[in-house]
């Protein structure tokens, strides 16, 4: 995307709702006041929010709660959620064990 | 918009986040410029967590010293945020003679600028971290290292910049400086110019192209790093860890997952060169390298990679403060993988040094003229 997203643009104050308690991201039991609040702590990509709330990181990877985060998110902000980009994808696709994950290459063929 | 302010920094990573609060609790005008979409998206973001002493070259040891002496234990209530830093000590493990050789000249070198660090052997070792295999023969222990979280932190730091009044703006990534009568002076991206009395560069890797276009060259390039992150696992351990070869480092977090970096050793001729991406060999390499260590975590699956630059100076070590040659530039870059740890003394210095002209620790070994032929 990189526009310039200037960070002192006024979004309006923080009003509670009353659902905030409603858990939005169930691996790590992020709620909706929580990331409505981190919205008016600065945290405006879902990038940021992801690192400063941990929605997404969980078991699920955000598989669950992406598209929520972001509807919510764009609503705080008052832009529409085609305007926000999602936070990346990473490997491994499905959580993997490190046993398993380690043999990419056998490590005594390697003559270690 | 606001375009102008007595400080513009260029970078909005955690140098620059910690800059920019330490410069406004201070009461000056600042301005921060991010390159990227986010916040703290570079290394700031990418890092293994390590808050560490132990391991450093002894000319940049005063000023992590200070940090965590000073600034390191009431963080997190001054940011308001978790950053979720343990003070539990560093092992930096060995399994043979070369390792113990690495470790005992590094130890030596710390303790001869005043750091409590010490060789133990593996029965040690295993007292302290009991989940560690036998082939761990011998480690250097730093018990006043420890290790946080550098996504909490870097957005805490920017989120109290933001709440003290500092301008941040992201999608701006800075092309050119213009010196104006013998100062710095405007910083120009595609978009805007900006004007500031005083200009921080602390833009990691882009910092040298960046200062290049006012004449100043920092011998750096860029080095790719790797790190993974386990499933929540029962608490284990404390103590962040590294090893003598480098093979990894990590610790467990707060959240339970183990948070774990490291290389294959072959990142500088990764064929996505220009890319900050993982590649596939890198991952299983890091776990074939944790799973010697700690057999116990075998069964620990990974749930996520990624991959960040370092900006790896010739000697390995920061080029930080003023510029001779233009007055009102300072920079901030090349921190060689470990920056995090460093970042509150860093911003907290850098902004003493603006303000006053003056640090409490002194950075002259640190200043970027340090870099001639060799002959």
């Amino acid at each position: 995307m990189n526009s310039v997203n200037d960070r002192t643009r006024d979004i309006g104050p923080f009003v509670p709702g009353p659902d905030d308690d409603m858990l939005i991201c169930r691996c790590e039991e992020i709620t909706k006041g929580e990331i409505r609040q981190a919205v008016h702590d600065g945290m405006w990509t879902l990038t940021e929010i992801r690192r400063y709330l941990r929605t997404g990181m969980g078991l699920c990877q955000g598989q669950t709660c992406s598209k929520l985060v972001k509807g919510i998110v764009a609503r705080e902000l008052g832009v529409s959620p085609a305007e926000l980009e999602p936070a990346t994808s990473r490997v491994p696709m499905r959580p993997i064990e490190m046993r398993v994950f380690a043999n990419e290459a056998d490590s005594n063929k390697e003559g270690e | 918009m606001k375009t102008s302010a007595e400080v513009v920094i260029v970078g909005g990573g955690i140098i620059g986040c910690a800059t920019a609060y330490y410069l406004a609790k201070r009461g000056v005008d600042v301005i921060v410029l991010e390159g990227s979409d986010h916040i703290g998206n570079g290394g700031s973001s990418r890092n293994g967590g390590g808050v560490r002493q132990s391991g450093r070259d002894v000319r940049e040891l005063p000023l992590v010293m200070y940090g965590i002496k000073n600034l390191w234990p009431t963080l997190s209530e001054e940011l308001e945020v978790d950053c979720e830093y343990h003070q539990d000590g560093n092992l930096r493990l060995g399994k043979n003679d070369k390792h113990k050789a690495i470790l005992t000249k590094l130890a030596n070198n710390a303790k001869g600028v005043g750091l409590d660090v010490r060789m133990i052997d593996g029965d040690e070792v295993r007292q302290i971290n009991p989940y560690l295999s036998r082939e761990v023969t011998c480690a250097s222990w730093c018990p006043t290292d420890g290790h946080a979280n550098p996504l909490t932190t870097t957005l805490g730091f920017y989120k109290m910049a933001r709440r003290l009044g500092v301008t941040f703006i992201s999608g701006e990534p800075v092309k050119e400086l213009r010196v104006i009568r013998g100062k710095i002076r405007k910083v120009i991206t595609p978009n805007n110019v900006y004007e500031g009395e005083n200009v921080l560069v602390a833009a990691g890797l882009d910092s040298r192209e960046i200062l290049t276009t006012v004449g100043i060259d920092i011998p750096m390039t860029n080095s790719l790093l790797e790190c993974l992150v386990t499933e929540a696992q029962p608490h284990m351990f404390d103590q962040m860890l590294g090893t003598a070869e480098a093979d990894f480092y990590g610790h467990q977090t707060k959240h339970g997952s183990f948070v774990f970096g490291g290389s294959s050793g072959l990142e500088r001729y990764n064929k996505d060169n220009g890319m900050v991406s993982n590649s596939a060999m890198t991952a299983p390499c890091i776990c074939r390298g944790i799973m010697k260590y700690f057999p116990d975590l075998a069964d620990a699956k990974i749930v996520r990679t990624w991959a960040g630059w370092m900006d790896a100076s010739q000697d390995g070590v920061p080029a930080l403060g003023t510029v001779d040659e233009i007055p009102g530039l300072f920079v901030a870059c090349a921190f060689n993988g470990h920056g995090f740890g460093i970042a509150p003394a860093v911003g907290d210095q850098l902004a003493e040094l603006i303000v006053t002209g003056k640090t409490k620790v002194d950075l002259g070994d640190l200043h970027y003229d340090r870099y001639k032929a060799k002959i």
